[in-house]
Order: structure tokens, then C-alpha cells, then sequence
């Protein structure tokens, strides 16, 4: 049994963000892999799995997360290979520092080398990212500005922000990070059948569903 | 800005009423805010003298407004000065207060625009229903709102303002706790994801039965003085509520609008059987004809809305219809179909609806509901039922102008 862990749904789940949990649950089973999805909330122990997902969250609830995490196995587990698709403020908590109300460096997690700061002005709005010869689409709200060091981006942005303006996300062997929030692996079926092949380690068939349509209607007015 | 002076608001309220009717008669609008922001240009302070010696009662809240506000209205009895058409910021409120001259005042207020209309309305009474995600591209978050409320709480110097607020949205607590004078309503609150963390420390709140607590000492009020089970009792006496009007929400909305009137002392007992009178708001919970069909049409505008607007549906594996969009007054990011617990439509056929019928269908899919795309909407086969159609800002606006009664 593979588990997918949704981690802090309370503190971390802002925008939609269990989309993510139920859309790459669903696309497993529907596959007939085994799959259990579950979550941790503020309260509990983080649970061994092969993928955890984090989201978005406000200022406090972001700070409380990462607290939890700092003192919980999770660095441990995606040490050992776990792996983790990090979204907005999930992927300024993998970080070295963030900002947050009240707090212009507030200490992440340090397990990618990105720094975020408090961005010019608030992003929000369609983002899309261009990722290999895929485009990535969604939608960003946050108030940071990334910048990596050392560390790969996921993509380079064709409309909205991102990062920086010019990158999104960052990617490692076993870490995806984009500011395109809630339900990104619901809109980009290939996204999210992607991080399900590397964590099953299995070539995977493409799974027809309406969410080829919506993916393809959101390209073409985000290409347009 | 200027001192206020009769003759530039006389002129002010004159340019409201006619830009208003212009807006009216060429259709370019329902006229009632570009005339407001006309006004305001000429009497920045147009809102304040306009609304000076009247009794006002202002409601906000994320999810209720426009029905709590006609609730009061119809409540009041009489003429009642109102912004019915849910125009909800300083513009709509100038419209409202030129149009007609009563000396009750219901005021519904957009939640970003509570602390504005405080100060320039002083009203007797502020009813604040609930705080939960909502057009988070417009407001980004629920946390900050609540955290202005408070403040503007804070620093509102009339110590007669009397707060209607619901004890059980630890949100609104947060925001209503720090004015001596509130009168805190204990009324069912279905929605509690967005206050799952403490507002004032970010720790677990833990929730058993209504009662709710953080380890930080923030906890439910002790004191409500309005209550609502069976029976709606306020002040220790029991308001016969038997709503026209579906749902348990609007039954809470009614305790609070109820408890407002009160407070400016309506009768209850003639005020609760005008209210229990309502048939439907603005075209909201209104049945309609359109195109053979029959149509039950519900406003449902984010998350919490249609957590409690789907746990109206009949349970008979009736069609549903679903329509979405994301236009500027729905917020452009439709994200919020993943917090909707759209589950509970389970054993229902969903037919989707409106701009973003494809993100919805995903929605419905990865919840494992069966749907229909409908792309063309005369392909819709008709039935003898009454449809029940979900719809969020203006989706369900489209619906009520294309749809007959």
C-alpha cells in the first residue's frame, strides 16, 4: 500500500489545496494501484508515506506549520526519499527563510537552498509555467519573491509571476514546488501523472477524463 | 476632505438621483452605484449626513447578507430604507439613503468595507453572521479580515453600538470580544474550516458538539443572550420562527436579524411573523420557468455556502444543476470547488453549468459524482420535476434574468 499524506489541511489548505490529495488519489485507483490517502492535522504525529503534500496557508497558520514540521520526522522521511509537491507557502517552508507577518526571515526547514522575501506587490492572478515542452496552469496568490540557489526551477513563467517573474517552483529529485495553488494537480493531468509515476516508479497510461478538457480549455486561454 | 455643508449634499443627493435614473433608462446598469459614486465625488462625507439621525442597522458577514438585511426590513415593518440589490459598498449604500428618506435604516455592508461604514453611518446596531473563504482573489485572507473588524471594533468610539454577532464562528468572536456592548447569538454554524486554527494563537480549536475552546484561554462566549435550537429564544423569551424560507442557515440569519430588531425595539412577536412571511430574496430559493423547465434557483457564492445550500437537496436522486463562473464578482479564481464538499452530491446526476463548467466537472469527477457537460443548453432533456439549480454571484444573476416566474 502507498501512502499520500496530506499534511495540515487545517493550518495549510487555503486555496483548495486537498484538491491535490483527491486528484492523485483518484487517478492511482482509477489505475488500480493501491492507494491510501490520508491526512495529519495540527495535532498529529506526521505519518509515514511515499508523497506529502503541502499547501497554502496565512501568515500564523504558515509559521505554526513550519514550527510542527521543524520538530517532527518529515526532514527525516524526505531525507530517506519520501517525496513532496510543495504549493505557495509549502514551497517557501522547504526553504532556508521566508517572510511573514512580523517576521522578515523567518527560519523554513532548509532542505531546498531558496530564499523568499517579501515581494514588491501581491501576486495574484493566472499563472502558467512552462515545464519541458508541457505548460503548467493555475493560479498564484502570495506576497514572496524566490530566489534559488543552486537549486533547479520547475519552470519558467509564460504568464503571471511566479517566483520572480521569470521562474516557478523549484524541483529536486524528489521535491515539486510551484506557487500555482489548489488544485494543480486536478487541472494538469499530466503534472500530477507525472509525480505519480516517479513515486510508484512505473511507466503510466494516459487516464482519458474530463480533466483533459478543462486542461487543454485553460491552456489555450492561458497561451492566448 | 471637506467639511460637510448642506447645499453641496443637497446637490450631491439631486446628481445621485438623476445619474441613477440616466443609468436606469439606458439599461447600462440596475442604477444604483455609478450615481453613489457620483455623489460622493462632489460630498466626499455624503454617506455620513445622509445617514445622520436615522436608526441604522448594518449586517455583513460572508454568507447571509442580502437575506439577513431583508429579514430585517421585512422585520422592521414599514418603509425601511435598503440597498435590496446587494449594491454593498459606500456607493450603493448613497444610492440607498437618496432614494428614500425613512428613518429605518438596513444597511448590508461588504466585509472589506465594515470599518468605513462604522464610522460614517454610526449605527445602532452592526450584525456580523460568519467569516469564511471567499473571493480569495479579491480579498486574500479570512484571518486578516476578521483581524480588520477588530480593529475597527476597537477604535469605533459610540459606546451605544450594540454588536448582533454568532458565538459560535470563532472569527467573529475574535472580531466582536472586544466591544463591552454585544449581544452574542448561539445559533447552528455548519462551516468551521476556516476556524480550525485559533484566530488569536493559530493553535488547534477544539470543537465538541457547539461548544468550541483553545488552549490559550480563547473559547466560545459564556453569555449568549440569543439562542437557537427547537425553539429561538431571545433574552429569555421564545420567537415562534417557522420560516417560509429553506435551510437551517436562514434560520440563524433570522435569530440575528431578529435579535437587531430587538435592539432597537421592534415588537418580536410582529416582527418574527412578518419575517416567517419571506417567500424568497432577491429571486433567491424563487421557483422559475425556463425553457420548459422548472427551476428552484440557490445562490450559493464559496465553500460554506454550498455546504449548506446542498444539505437542502431533497435525498431522491433527483437532477441537480450546477452553474459556475469566475467572473470579477465571483472572483477569478475558482480554486474553491476543491473546499465545497461537492460529495454530498453523490447519488445525484449533476448537470454543470456556466464559464467554468469544466473545472466543476473535474470537481465532480475526482469526488466520483456523476455529471453532464452541458455545452449546448437546449440539449438539456426537460422533466416534470422542479430542479433545484446551484449557482454562484453571477452565474445565478444570468439565471434570473434569462429565466421566468
Amino acid at each position: 500500500m502507498t501512502t499520500i499524506c496530506v499534511l495540515y489541511p487545517d493550518l495549510l489548505g487555503t486555496y483548495g489545496d486537498g484538491g491535490n490529495g483527491l486528484a492523485i488519489a483518484e487517478r492511482a485507483r482509477r489505475r488500480g494501484l493501491d492507494v491510501e490517502l490520508v491526512s495529519a492535522g495540527l495535532n498529529d504525529e506526521v505519518p509515514a508515506a511515499a508523497l506529502y503534500l503541502l499547501g497554502g496557508g496565512e501568515d500564523g497558520p504558515q509559521r505554526l506549520a513550519t514550527d510542527l514540521l521543524r520538530t517532527s520526522s518529515f526532514a527525516q522521511r524526505v531525507g530517506d526519499g519520501a517525496s513532496v509537491l510543495a504549493v505557495c507557502a509549502g514551497l517557501q517552508i522547504l526553504g532556508a527563510t521566508f517572510c511573514v507577518e512580523g517576521d522578515d526571515e523567518y527560519e523554513g526547514l532548509g532542505l531546498v537552498d531558496v530564499v523568499t522575501s517579501r515581494g514588491e506587490r501581491r501576486s495574484v492572478g493566472e499563472l502558467a509555467t512552462r515545464v519541458g515542452d508541457q505548460l503548467l496552469v493555475g493560479f498564484e496568490n502570495h506576497g514572496g519573491r524566490t530566489t534559488l540557489h543552486g537549486v533547479e526551477a520547475l519552470g519558467s513563467v509564460v504568464k503571471g509571476r511566479g517566483n520572480d517573474g521569470k521562474l516557478d517552483g523549484y524541483r529536486t529529485k524528489n521535491i515539486w514546488a510551484t506557487y500555482a495553488h489548489g488544485p494543480v494537480l486536478a487541472m494538469n493531468p499530466w503534472f500530477c501523472d507525472e509525480i505519480l509515476s516517479a513515486v510508484y516508479g512505473v511507466e503510466l497510461e494516459p487516464l482519458p477524463s474530463v480533466a483533459d478538457r478543462l486542461y487543454e480549455e485553460r491552456r489555450r486561454v492561458l497561451s492566448a | 476632505m471637506g467639511k460637510s455643508s448642506p447645499v453641496r449634499d443637497q446637490v450631491a443627493s439631486a446628481a445621485v438621483r438623476t445619474v441613477n435614473r440616466l443609468s436606469r433608462m439606458t439599461g447600462r446598469g440596475s442604477g444604483t452605484v455609478v450615481g453613489g459614486r457620483v455623489g460622493m465625488k462632489i460630498a466626499p462625507d455624503l454617506v455620513a449626513s445622509l445617514a445622520s439621525g436615522r436608526t441604522v442597522i448594518l449586517v455583513s458577514g460572508t454568507n447571509g447578507k442580502t437575506t439577513t438585511t431583508s429579514m430585517v426590513v421585512a422585520g422592521w415593518g414599514g418603509l425601511v430604507t435598503t440597498n435590496e440589490t446587494g449594491a454593498n459598498m459606500p456607493a450603493g449604500h448613497v444610492a440607498a439613503l437618496v432614494e428614500s428618506k425613512s428613518d429605518h435604516v438596513a444597511l448590508e455592508v461588504d466585509e472589506a468595507w465594515l470599518a468605513d461604514t462604522l464610522a460614517s453611518t454610526r449605527p445602532s446596531v452592526v450584525v456580523l453572521l460568519n467569516l469564511s473563504r471567499d473571493q480569495m482573489d479579491r480579498a486574500n485572507e479570512v484571518r486578516h479580515l476578521a483581524e480588520r473588524w477588530r480593529k475597527a471594533l476597537e477604535a469605533h468610539g459610540d459606546d451605544q453600538l450594540v454588536v448582533v454577532a454568532n458565538a459560535n464562528d470563532p472569527l467573529v468572536v475574535y472580531a466582536a470580544e472586544v466591544r463591552a456592548n454585544t449581544r452574542w447569538c448561539d445559533v447552528p454554524t455548519s462551516w468551521l474550516a476556516d476556524a480550525l486554527s485559533c484566530p488569536k494563537c493559530t493553535l488547534a480549536i477544539s470543537h465538541v458538539g457547539s461548544a468550541w475552546h483553545c488552549t490559550c484561554g480563547f473559547a466560545k462566549p459564556v453569555h449568549v443572550t440569543t439562542s437557537l435550537g427547537d425553539e429561538l429564544v431571545v433574552d429569555g423569551t421564545p420567537v415562534a420562527l417557522d420560516l417560509v424560507m429553506p435551510g437551517e442557515f436562514n434560520r440563524s440569519n433570522a435569530a440575528m436579524a431578529l435579535t437587531a430588531l430587538h435592539c432597537v425595539d421592534v415588537d418580536l412577536n410582529e416582527a418574527v411573523r412578518r419575517v416567517n412571511a419571506i417567500p424568497s430574496v432577491v429571486g433567491r430559493f424563487s421557483v422559475r420557468r425556463w425553457n420548459g423547465h422548472v427551476l428552484r434557483l440557490l445562490l450559493a457564492k464559496n465553500p460554506s455556502g454550498f455546504a449548506a445550500m446542498m444539505a437542502t437537496l431533497p435525498n431522491d436522486g433527483s437532477d441537480v444543476w450546477v452553474a459556475i463562473n469566475a467572473r470579477v464578482a465571483d472572483g477569478h479564481d475558482p480554486s474553491w470547488l476543491y473546499d465545497a464538499p461537492f460529495e454530498m452530491l453523490r447519488g445525484h446526476r449533476v448537470y454543470c453549468f456556466g464559464d467554468r463548467r469544466l473545472d466543476l466537472a473535474t470537481r465532480l469527477d475526482y469526488a466520483r459524482v456523476e455529471f453532464v457537460v452541458v455545452d449546448d443548453d437546449t440539449s438539456v432533456p426537460t422533466s416534470k420535476e422542479t430542479i433545484s439549480l446551484l449557482a454562484n454571484y453571477t452565474a445565478f444573476s444570468d439565471w434570473l434574468a434569462r429565466s421566468e416566474s
